[in-house]
């Protein structure tokens, strides 16, 4: 037994988290900034943060993440880390010529008050910031929410930067996507495309953590979105946000900064989900549907028809980040399937959790939902309660193995899979991607489980 | 000054057909003045004196903002790396999330909780505070208190061990008086580390960190004198993919008896016994060096380098237990156990060194893989052109011969020094100083340990805390075929087309140790070298873009 000390009693717990279910606000911060063309993160703390993170984003992606340090010391965490990002801004700009520095912090230079806007005009007065060039920031204390919450700060941190209103309305539509990966960018892209509309995308990390093998090693890759691009995102005709705990703080910020009229959305997965994305685009573009993304809704549908004899009724238990759990769990009941366990790690409030226990009211069971939770308690409402699925990140895997429940990958960090940064799970074709993944798993076990006499050719 | 005096002895040496000298050049050329006067003192063409004297090389001293190293911090030196493989200790990170989130897991250290009876092995669980603003704001001890006492009730450990992150200390939460508290009131074990993230300037400061509790705390708890010969603790090895695992499987064909193993594999019960070996082996000198220390002062245990990294040092590091220990029954059984094994791995490096012989690596890992896998890499025909480690100390670098030379800087002051003195009951020196002697005549090195450096030789580069744009150099300048390092550069490396073997995690293989590991280690360098991947990069509209084919219509 891999977890085997995990109590099947439940015991309230207030102080000791065990099996965390998150993690802090920087390493959301560094992704988010991975997201801009040419810029480096860069980590206003002492250097183990930076390392635990790209080594996080590294291990999830299979691609470098690259991101600076101030690397304070002690003296720097008593007196305060000026001198160490005045220096680091040198540095940079010298040895790596980004053309922006994304600067988050961390619970160290959070918790001494450095005032990183300060730093940075100093930086700017002592000619460490060439033309052209740019530093912006986002302050990510790590005592505060999580992951999340940083890739949402960093987000907003780019349009208080940099988005401004040229007084006209392009037709344009800015998306903000949220905490998902960069196959899913590219995805929410592309039905935009189809669609026949411009976009601004930011973040925007495709091409950048799934880019090629080409033999030449370019630190600042081809994607992300530009900084002029950015700029422009004050003049477009709205803006829709995806994802509510990632992805409303910058949707809002435009709004007040620019008047670009936002609409939150839940992250497109599966058909409903992927209905309210396509329907807001189409109203906020003022174009109709094309037949090609009727064509993909169809097979979507037609899939499930299929197949929902084999997910009716199944009892899943959900893991993850708050706006993947909501949008996951939306789908799955959907299948008709049962969520009866759901956890995220996030403390993404109480509106969401009214959310989700909607989002799960017509279930015909009694649903555990624990927000913020950790995957001790999820592990332990699976022994006392055992379910069909696990989905969840790669941490999920060894409750799967203890309680020999098949697992599907969903979610960050994924550590030992390929497939999720290239194959995207949103849309119409990234819901049939999420039913084979869901199907894989409970057909193969059905297999497995199966006798010589009541194994099955066809299904 | 380390540099100016090399110069004109390495002058004529040459590395790969590149003067170093100029390539070191090159590495600075792109720095501020200031940046590259201090990266010159820790970039250093090797030079070897007769005596095995080394050039100066700056190490141990803080990281240059903004250059992208290697580095992390005292944190996971000390939870991630020195505590973290000990199954039976619940280990509460005391901060926000991350910091225990990103040590859950991510380093190999097996273990097998079965080989002790009580069976617990908590490794597998992350436990933290999870400190949220109001413990920033008003203190987190109540936090950490409940925290405890919620570790006991829902587990029930036999010790729980608390770690300081960055705010820690800042808000001056007094981790150690509330493990006191916590002790006294459950009964058990519970000790803290003042770890904090921005101690040192590496994760070497949280090396020492935990060396001091561990000794401090647990250490000398159990005076018990177990059963079996030749009685020894293996130090600085942490069973990264099962290493100590083929290790300890060569003591037991031996007949040697393994007290302790710092800590891969470990129970805390085996290092409250430990002080009771006869002889410590320290494989990672960076790591453990201190313990090591500190048990011979206090209790009179030397020790000994070893090194279980490829065949011929793995046999040549049994010889040296036998050699201690000096009686004919342990040497034959030594020598026939390194007979019977070492064919398999004579064997296995003839099949593939046909295909790894002549290639070039460069290794730059932490604080002793390093220079350890410089052995297996001769073994296979290759040659080392460059290495260096993230955190090591000159000594490390130089050999212990320099300690005394070497200055305590101000970011490494408030590191403790533990004052040990021999115990007044049970110091008891293993050997008497005739027969120290006697060995020491025979070739046997008693608390020596001489670096990196003296073996390697002239005109390879000794890069420490190798930054990014230096890595992106090398590579442009010598296209190695194939470079050694952790995650972080993995895939960087191989965007150049060059593969990259991870000696941290081992690309998740293993084991690596021992005569078996070896094995694998031939075979995974022969994969890695001769893999047809690196010839895909192009297209083949790429190679010939003209459209001058003939059709055979034509």
């Amino acid at each position: 037994m891999l977890l085997r000390h995990t109590p099947t009693e439940i015991k309230e717990r207030s102080a000791l988290t065990v099996n965390p279910a998150k993690t802090c606000q920087p390493i959301g911060a560094m992704y988010a900034a991975l997201g801009v063309h040419g810029c480096l993160p860069h980590s206003h703390g002492s250097q183990g943060c930076y390392a635990y993170h790209r080594s996080a984003l590294t291990r999830h992606f299979k691609e470098p993440v690259v991101a600076a340090t101030s690397a304070f010391t002690e003296g720097a965490s008593v007196f305060g880390g000026q001198a160490n990002l005045v220096q680091a801004i040198d540095n940079i700009f010298s040895v790596y010529n980004p053309r922006v520095i994304a600067v988050h912090t961390t619970c160290l230079s959070e918790t001494i008050g450095d005032d990183v806007p300060q730093i940075v005009a100093k930086a700017k007065a002592d000619g460490k910031v060439p033309d052209g060039k740019f530093v912006f920031h986002a302050n990510t204390p790590s005592y505060v929410g999580s992951h999340v919450t940083g890739f949402s700060s960093m987000t907003k941190a780019m349009v208080d930067y940099f988005a401004e209103s040229n007084g006209q309305r392009a037709k344009t539509i800015n998306l903000i996507p949220g905490y998902v990966e960069p196959s899913d960018m590219a995805e929410i892209r592309r039905i935009a495309g189809i669609m026949g509309i411009a976009t601004i995308m930011f973040p925007d990390t495709s091409r950048v953590l799934n880019g090629p093998l080409t033999g030449r090693y370019k630190m600042f890759p081809d994607g992300g979105v530009t900084i002029e691009d950015l700029k422009k995102t004050g003049s477009s005709a709205g803006t829709i946000a995806l994802g509510r705990t990632a992805s409303l703080a910058a949707a809002r910020a435009l709004d007040a900064k620019c008047k670009v009229p936002c609409e939150i959305l839940g992250l497109p997965v599966g058909l409903h989900g992927t209905d309210a994305f396509v329907d807001t685009l189409r109203r906020m573009a003022g174009v109709s549907v094309p037949d090609a993304l009727n064509l993909e809704r169809g097979q979507l549908v037609d899939t499930i028809s299929d197949w929902h004899q084999y997910l009716y009724g199944k009892r899943v238990a959900i893991a993850g980040d708050p706006d993947q759990v909501l949008a996951l769990t939306r789908f799955v009941v959907s299948l008709d399937m049962r969520p009866v366990h759901i956890v995220t790690g996030s403390p993404a409030g109480k509106k969401y959790e009214k959310r989700l226990r909607e989002a799960v009211s017509e279930v015909p069971e009694p649903v555990n939902v624990k927000v913020p939770g950790d995957m001790l308690l999820f592990h332990q409402w699976i022994k006392n309660d055992p379910v069909d699925l696990i989905v969840g990140n790669t941490y999920a895997k060894y409750i799967a193995k203890d309680e020999d429940i098949p697992l599907v990958r969903y979610g960050f960090p994924i550590y030992d899979r390929m497939g999720h940064s290239y194959f995207s799970t949103m849309g119409y074709r990234g819901a049939l991607r999420l039913m084979e993944k869901l199907l894989d798993a409970i057909l193969d076990r059905k297999d497995r489980d199966a006798d010589d006499i009541t194994m099955e050719l066809v299904m | 000054m380390a540099t100016a005096p090399n110069k004109k002895a390495t002058q004529d040496v040459k590395l790969d057909s590149h003067d170093p000298e100029k390539v070191k050049a090159r590495l600075l050329s792109k720095y501020p003045p200031k940046v590259a006067r201090k990266r010159a003192k820790q970039i250093v063409v090797n030079r070897v004196d007769p005596d095995g004297k080394t050039p100066v090389i700056s190490s141990n001293v803080r990281t240059v903002p903004g250059l992208m190293g290697q580095r992390g911090c005292c944190y996971a030196g000390c939870k991630g790396v020195v505590l973290g493989p000990t199954r039976d200790i619940i280990n509460i990170t005391h901060g926000p999330i991350g910091c225990g989130y990103y040590s859950w897991l991510t380093r190999r250290n097996q273990t097998d909780p079965d080989c002790t009876a009580d069976g617990h092995n908590f490794m597998t669980y992350c436990f933290s505070t999870d400190m949220q603003d109001q413990e920033i704001i008003f203190g987190g001890e109540k936090k950490l208190k409940q925290a405890i006492q919620e570790a006991y009730d829902n587990f029930r450990p036999k010790a729980i061990a608390v770690f300081s992150t960055c705010p820690v200390g800042l808000i001056g939460d007094d981790v150690h008086a509330v493990c006191r508290e916590m002790k006294a009131k459950l009964g058990i074990n519970v000790f803290g580390f003042s770890c904090e993230g921005y101690k040192g300037v590496s994760q070497s400061a949280g090396h020492h960190i935990a060396n001091n509790g561990i000794f401090k705390h647990v250490v000398g708890l159990d005076d018990t004198i177990g059963e079996g010969k030749y009685r020894i603790n293996l130090l600085g090895e942490y069973n990264i993919g099962g290493d100590a695992f083929e290790i300890e499987r060569l003591f037991e064909r031996c007949g040697i008896t393994m007290v302790s193993s710092y800590s891969g594999n470990s129970s805390i019960d085996a290092f409250a016994n430990s002080h009771t070996a006869d002889l410590n082996l320290i494989m990672c000198h960076r790591s453990i060096n201190y313990v090591a220390e500190m048990m011979e002062t206090k209790f009179g245990v030397p020790w000994v380098k070893v090194n279980f990294i490829g065949g011929a040092a793995t046999a040549k590091s049994l010889r040296k237990i036998a050699q201690y220990f000096d009686e004919k029954e342990l040497t034959d059984r030594v020598e026939a156990v390194i007979a019977a094994e070492m064919p398999a791995v004579e064997a296995a490096c003839a099949d593939v060194r046909p295909r790894t012989e002549g290639k070039r690596a460069m290794l730059f890992v932490g604080g002793s893989r390093a220079h350890h896998y410089q052995e297996l890499f001769a073994e296979l025909g290759m040659r080392t052109l460059s290495a260096g480690y993230e955190f090591g100390h000159r000594d490390d670098y130089e050999g212990r011969r320099v300690l005394p030379d070497i200055k305590v800087d101000a970011d490494s002051r408030n590191i403790e020094e533990l004052a040990i003195t021999p115990d007044p009951e049970r110091f008891n020196p293993r050997i008497s100083d005739e027969k120290k002697a006697e060995l020491e005549a025979r070739g046997l090195q008693f608390g020596e340990y001489d670096g990196m450096m003296p073996e390697m030789p002239d005109g390879t580069m000794v890069i420490d805390d190798l930054s990014q744009y230096e890595t992106d150099q090398l590579i442009k300048i010598f296209k190695p075929d194939l470079f050694c390092a952790g995650i972080k550069e993995k895939y960087t490396v191989q965007k150049h087309g060059i593969p990259l073997k991870q000696l941290h995690s081992y690309d998740y293989g293993g084991p690596y140790a021992g005569f078996k590991g070896a094995v694998n280690f031939y075979h995974e360098i022969d994969r890695m070298v001769s893999s047809r991947v690196w010839q895909y990069m192009r297209a083949p509209w790429q190679e010939h873009p003209e459209l001058s084919a003939t059709y055979a219509w034509e």
